[in-house]
Parts: C-alpha cells; structure tokens; sequence
C-alpha cells in the first residue's frame, strides 16, 4: 500500500529534498506518524507544541481539506493523494 | 539602485520570531508562521517628516521608506491616494455625525484597494530578477497583476476560480496574461498556486512567495486615511475581510505612524465585516474560537468569498489589539447598502464595499460604534465589476418614443407614482 504525499517548501529539507514522496497509513494521523519514521524530525515540524497540527499548516485528501472531512482521522486508502500546504495570503 | 537608501532590514516571524534576510519566502520556514518585514524605526523616525511626504507625488510611494523595497519604485506611479469622501448625506440618513468612505473603488490602474498591494510585489519582483508575475485571485488582484505586469513587461499568468463575474474576467483579459481559470472556489486556487510555488522558483507569485512583500502595501491605506484627515485618526475605522490581509496592515500602518513620530494619539478601533455566507474569522470572533474553521463561501461577495482565510488569525489580533469588532450581514443588506451609498453619496462601490457598509450600518444600530464618534469606511472595489450582482434591484429605465407629448405623459405618471409611494 502506498500513498502520494506532496511536501511545500520549507518541508521538502526534512523530507530528503523531494516534492513528493510514498507513505502508508489508514488515516491521516498513521500517514504523518510513518512519514516521521521515514524522514526523523517530520513529527516536530507539522505538530505545534500542544500536539495539534500547526494552523499554519493544512492537508488536503484528494484536494479537500481534511478539516472538512474528519481532520486526522479521515481515513486513506491506496492510490490516494494527500497534499501538505502552508496557508496562503489571498485576494 | 545602490544609491538608495532602504530602511527595510529583514523578514522576521511573527509566530515564533525566527529572522530571516529579504528573501522571496510565503511562509516562516520553521513554523509555517507568518513573515512580516522588519525596518530600522528610529532611522526613519529621523528622515521621514510630513513636509517630506508633502513633497513628494500622491501616489503610495509618497510612504516608501515604510515599504519594503530595495531601491527606488519601477512602477505604480498613478496608485494609491484615493478620496477620502466627507459622507455627509449618508451620514444624515445613518444618524451619525462624522463619517467618511475611502474610496479605492476609484484606484488606479483597476479600480480596486489592489492597486496598492500589486506595486510592491512586482517591485520585489523586478528587484530579485523573477521572471514571471502570477497571483491566486477572486477577480480584483488578477486585474492589477496582469496590469502591472503589462507595465513592467513581465510575462504574467492569473488563476482564477471557475465562477467569477464576466467583468472581473475581461479586467484580466485585456492585459494579455494567461487566465487560467480553476475548477472549485478560491481556496482551491490558491492550493494549486502554493503547490505551483515549489516547482517553479523564478515565478513571483504575489500572494504567495511575495506575500510578505505584498501585504506591506496595504498599509498605505492606513497612512493615507491619517494624512487625509490631517495627521489625525478616526475613532472607528471598518473595513472588509477576504484572505485577511488588509486590515492588519491598516492597523500596522497606524502604529508606523506613531512609531516614527507623524501622528500621535490612540489607534482606532478596527472592525471587520464579511457576508453571512462566508465569514469564518467573523465567526471566530464572536465565539472566541483559538481556531478559525474555514467555510465553503456562498455569497454574492465574491472577492470576500475565502473560506479558509490564512491571515484570519492576524485579523483576530487586530480587532483585539484595538477594542474592534467584527460582524456579518446578509447578501441583502449588501445590496441595499450599495444602493444607499450610490444614492447618497455618488459611489458605486463593489459588493466588498456594500459589505463593509451594511456591516458599519449594523455596528452602528447596535451602539458598538457610538454615533457622535468618527467613522472610516472603506471601499475596496467598483461596482462597475460587480454589475450582475444588481439583476433585479434596481429600477428600469423609462422608455418612450422621441416625442415630447409622450415624455411628458410618462414623466407626469412618475410624479403620480412617486407621490403615492
């Protein structure tokens, strides 16, 4: 099993360099938990201090945002694409 | 320029207050927070005087030792010194005493509050040798990107969400840019554009990898309104929020004021309105969330219609910081309020501004803004962009054939009418 994970910018240092990179997980929580084990440090740089992820930060399933799905335990499944993306400025 | 001196020192975080050198970042690279740029206050406390601002041109760049460029303006020379109007017959009919709109529905190039935020991103651009202009947009910044970039003769690219007004689209158009138009609504936009950001480096994005840069220019809102009423501020000032970039850089601007010593006195209360159909931070606000839930917008306020607004929380601080409020009216209201403004003032303002009205007028009914004290409210867009959100609302024209006899007929029925009602 394996899922596409997209990785912005300032991640992409932590995560080997890559734009995207492969992870299992039946939901979102297991998906951040195997990407830390991959890549150590993962974990520090999503979550803030209060163990939440940080509201800076959003993750997106097949291009809906998880918090309008069941936030981290919106479940995943094979050939699924999740995106992690910093909040933009807009207009 | 190397003989221009700048005052701008660096970008700092302000989440987790990490500093970084003028690079073109979206976001703190450690926290994901947010980047605001950092200047030397007390060097510009010395330079920068009101005879000096009098002197110069009224467009933004009169301000320009408080934004953040590195050498001297390229572009935007027209931008920026919009009316702020004495509002006295709307004012009769609101029950207050002093109150002004400022009026960006008549900014320039096109004709929204954008025209301020634009010339500082394609400056950073053009100082940091990117080679492209591109933006995420509701309509208002995809005109003033691509006009910016035809003025500077970058390529430019717009994306826009699949549903915009025709008159926001051709706005674009007429430019030249590519208009990419994204199937979903603006958070969908601007999803794609931060993804697009890591995969093409040489592109200015403006309110995305020029976001911090971007943002700086809203505060010449602030300054202007201060300058206007002759280096003084209002008690109130209202103001609409979408993404959430203007109106904490309208009480940045305040507090730059009295920083470098060109106002004194308390900052005004600041309040935000958004239309019922979207209005996630307004909704923080009044249940005092510490997390802003972001909503699916349904509303004729199109350029308000962010549901995930990134810089909500900095909006939240604002309105805290300075005693304001925040509030959210109905697409109905928004209607009425654009007509009222047309019909007292002379000012066709967008459905952003009939928002920002409706939202004042209610502020006001419900005593949050006492009506002896001075009020600014700000018009973000023109209406002539916004035409379709007007079907049925208004009056049809009376048609007649080119003879006197059958005008007079029809003009004497109207004098009927109009005493009957």
């Amino acid at each position: 099993m394996s899922i596409t994970v997209r990785i912005p910018a300032p991640l992409q240092a932590v995560a080997g360099n890559r734009l995207e990179v492969e992870a299992d997980g039946g939901t979102i929580a297991e998906l951040l938990a195997d990407l830390d084990n991959r890549f150590p440090g993962f974990r520090q740089r999503v979550y803030d201090e209060t163990g939440r992820l940080r509201r800076f930060l959003n993750v997106y399933v097949n291009q809906e945002d998880i918090r309008f799905l069941s936030g981290e335990t919106t479940p995943i499944k094979d050939g699924d694409e999740v995106s992690i993306v910093p909040a933009v400025a807009g207009g | 320029m190397s003989s221009y001196i700048h005052h701008v020192q660096g970008l700092a975080c302000r989440d987790c207050g990490r500093n970084y050198p003028l690079e073109n970042l979206t976001v703190c690279e450690h926290c994901f927070g947010r980047l605001e740029p950092r200047y030397n206050y007390g060097a510009i406390r010395r330079y920068l005087s009101r005879g000096l601002i009098y002197s110069r041109p009224q467009n933004i760049w009169r301000y320009r030792e408080l934004l953040p460029l590195t050498g001297l303006p390229q572009v935007g020379q027209s931008n920026g010194f919009t009316p702020l109007v004495r509002a006295r017959r709307l004012a009769e009919r609101l029950g207050v005493s002093e109150l002004y709109i400022k009026n960006d529905a008549v900014n320039a190039p096109t004709l929204s509050y954008k025209d301020r935020v634009v010339p500082v991103a394609i400056s950073r651009a053009l100082e940091t040798g990117l080679e492209l202009f591109a933006c995420a947009s509701t309509g208002n910044l995809a005109n003033s990107v691509a006009a910016h970039a035809a003025q500077a003769g970058l390529p430019c690219i717009v994306f826009i969400p699949d549903n915009l007004e025709a008159a926001k689209i051709v706005n674009s158009l007429v430019y030249g840019p590519t208009v990419v138009a994204v199937k979903g609504n603006y958070d969908a936009v601007n999803r794609l554009c931060a993804e697009l950001t890591a995969r093409h480096p040489s592109w200015g994005i403006a309110n995305v990898n020029l976001r911090p840069y971007y943002a700086e220019g809203a505060k010449t809102m602030a300054f202007e309104i201060a300058e206007q009423l002759g280096w003084r501020f209002p008690r109130h000032v209202v103001l609409p929020v979408a993404g959430g970039t203007l109106l904490p850089r309208v009480h940045r601007g305040f507090d730059e004021f009295v920083k470098v010593g060109l106002v004194e006195g308390e900052l005004p209360r600041i309040h935000a309105a958004q239309p019922e159909g979207c209005c996630p931070v307004v909704d923080a606000f009044l249940h005092r969330r510490d997390r802003i839930v972001p909503q699916k917008p349904n509303t004729i306020a199109k350029s308000l219609a962010i549901g995930d607004p990134a810089d909500g929380y900095t909006v939240l601080e604002s309105l805290k910081a300075t005693g304001g409020s925040a509030v959210a009216v109905p697409d109905e209201e928004i209607i009425g309020a654009i007509k009222l403004l047309a019909e007292t003032e002379g000012i066709f303002a967008e459905t952003a501004g009939g928002a920002t009205l409706a939202g004042a007028v209610r502020l006001s009914e419900s005593g949050v803004i006492p009506r002896h004290e001075s009020i600014v409210v700000a018009v973000t867009g023109n209406g002539l962009k916004t035409q379709a959100a007007l079907d049925g609302a208004l009056a049809q024209p009376v048609r007649v054939e080119a003879r006197v006899e059958h005008f007079e007929a029809a003009w004497q029925e109207l004098q009927k009418e109009a005493i009957a009602a």
